[in-house]
């Protein structure tokens, strides 16, 4: 049976980040530790990512009680808007729009680095001076994405919270320690814990993906930013299907 | 008295066979990409003290088997004898220990982006776990700065300097190990003539200063005829031809006159 060249081309991309991701799990735990590093990049990574995230949540918080409040007023339940919000935001969209800027943002900027990097001879210098460029580069990266994007996706859902809370007081009055109450009387262990280690796997995606575009890009310039384009989009399917698998499991283990 | 003369012959002896000792062996190389054979049973042998060129057009092989020599890329056959280690047969970190022994200039340089001047100098020294204390550390990247007449751009970042200033730090980082063998790959490519002649005069100053040997990949006819103690003719993935610049320059071969013209 003939394959066309489309399928060809998406089983090896599939095949090759497999591969890359086999590479990484052999090696990460290996010394000699890049531990400098992993810190440089959880600054660069998270620190500095901070603002972005805090905007996008503070926006989506506000915009999300405004335009539930219409709706709520109708079947006179604008009482629960707290809760809804709340449990909308900790359970999936908090998590999910925290990784979609992550990955815009973070996933473009390491395809890009390690792409002009390798174009540049830059991986291959570092190969000669001593350093194990894969350890140094890709696994630094991938754990502090891993590692940063969690802490993220929490300040994230703190500041929707009270985006959302500033939502509920433009047209109402509902006091600031009666909101939080009501957010947090409607979430449960099982809202909270399912969607943080959910996000572990986004970060590990959008850092391993930006990585692997980066580490092979190839063709010059043209081709560091086709690696940062991609890096974005694919990083970006993956956290959807990462979500929907975990809305699956959860749902089977009986935590929805 | 004779066997004071004797003696005095021995050390003689000893200090030709040491100059024309090879640091560095490629033995029947071979490397192809798929279909693409790049080197065909390829030999090379560079002496103590002695600067090679290896001369061939684009896309010949010749960083092909500079890459191979620092152990980027593997052989399919071949040997490599890098100061009496095979370096075919290394571990990544036996590799390394030869490594720390070659400097390697990069034709793109291959200065690292994010850091200074300094860090970029620092970095192979930190890599190669050298110990030293921070004076130490401070006096080499002082010193391989003087040697490249470039000690005002420590605290700079790459992007501020122009592309020959670029040049010479990279060699400043390639010397700061003190390496026995410099692999120079198109060291003249991209630079304007005089900073070009400016970078020959430079490799030639640090290896009577150092003593290096040196294997310089390029097509630069100038960087050939000032640097070049021997030339070989990379053609087809073969040593075509080899000798001296005056030997080569008078060859009757058409494909050697080709590089002369």
């Amino acid at each position: 049976m003939p394959v066309s060249t489309s399928t060809k081309n998406l089983l090896n991309e599939v095949g090759g980040i497999s591969s890359f991701a086999g590479r990484f799990f052999s090696q990460w735990y290996k010394p000699r530790y890049e531990i400098a590093e992993f810190f440089r990049q959880c600054y660069v990574i998270g620190y500095k990512s901070l603002p972005l995230v805090g905007l996008t949540g503070f926006i989506m918080g506000l915009v999300l009680t405004m335009q539930l409040r219409p709706t709520m007023v109708d079947y006179g339940v604008e009482s629960q808007i707290p809760a809804i919000v709340g449990i909308a935001i900790i359970r999936e969209i908090g998590p999910v729009l925290t990784a979609l800027i992550f990955a815009g943002k973070i996933g473009s900027s390491i395809g890009a680095e390690l792409g002009s990097m390798k174009v540049t001879e830059q991986i291959d210098a570092m190969e000669v001076s001593g350093t194990n460029p894969f350890k140094y580069l890709v696994v630094s990266r991938v754990l502090a994405a891993t590692c940063m994007l969690p802490v993220l996706t929490v300040m994230s859902d703190a500041i929707s919270l009270y985006g959302s809370y500033l939502g509920v007081n433009i047209r109402g009055t509902t006091s600031f320690s009666l909101f939080w109450i009501q957010v947090f009387e409607s979430l449960d262990f099982y809202d909270v814990i399912p969607a943080f280690i959910k996000t572990y796997f986004f970060g590990f995606a959008v850092g391993l993906i930006g990585c692997y575009k980066g580490y092979f890009s190839s063709k010059g310039t043209e081709g560091v930013g086709r690696s940062a384009n991609s890096a974005v989009v694919v990083s970006s399917i993956l956290i959807f299907i990462i979500d929907l698998l975990a809305v699956q499991i959860t749902d089977v283990l009986g935590y929805n | 008295m004779s066997n004071t003369i004797l003696k005095k012959e021995n050390i003689d002896t000893i200090e030709t066979q040491k100059k024309t000792e090879p640091v560095l062996m490629v033995s029947h190389l071979y490397k192809s990409f798929g279909d693409n054979k790049v080197l065909i049973d390829f030999n090379l042998k560079l002496n103590k003290g002695e600067n090679v060129v290896v001369l061939g057009k684009s896309g010949s092989g010749k960083s092909v088997l500079i890459k191979c020599i620092i152990g980027l890329l593997l052989p399919d056959e071949g040997e490599i004898h890098v100061l009496g280690e095979n370096v075919v047969e290394q571990t990544s970190s036996s590799l390394d220990k030869i490594r720390a022994k070659i400097g390697f200039l990069f034709q793109s340089n291959a200065l690292y982006d994010s850091m200074t001047v300094r860090e970029n100098l620092e970095f192979p020294l930190r890599r190669h776990w050298i110990k030293n204390n921070p004076d130490e550390v401070n006096q080499l990247v002082q010193q391989a700065l003087e040697d490249v007449g470039l000690g005002y751009t420590i605290d700079m970042m790459p992007v501020e300097l122009s592309g020959g200033m670029r040049k010479r730090i990279a060699l400043a980082r390639t010397l700061i190990l003190k390496p026995e063998i410099i692999l120079y790959d198109e060291p003249t490519t991209g630079l304007d003539p005089i900073t070009g002649k400016e970078i020959i005069r430079l490799m030639i100053h640090i290896k009577e200063k150092y003593n290096t040997s040196s294997l310089i990949i390029s097509h630069d006819m100038n960087c050939v005829k000032l640097a070049a103690d021997r030339i070989i003719i990379l053609l087809e993935g073969k040593c075509y031809a080899e000798g001296d610049y005056e030997t080569l320059r008078k060859d009757k071969d058409a494909k050697v006159i080709q590089f002369f013209e």
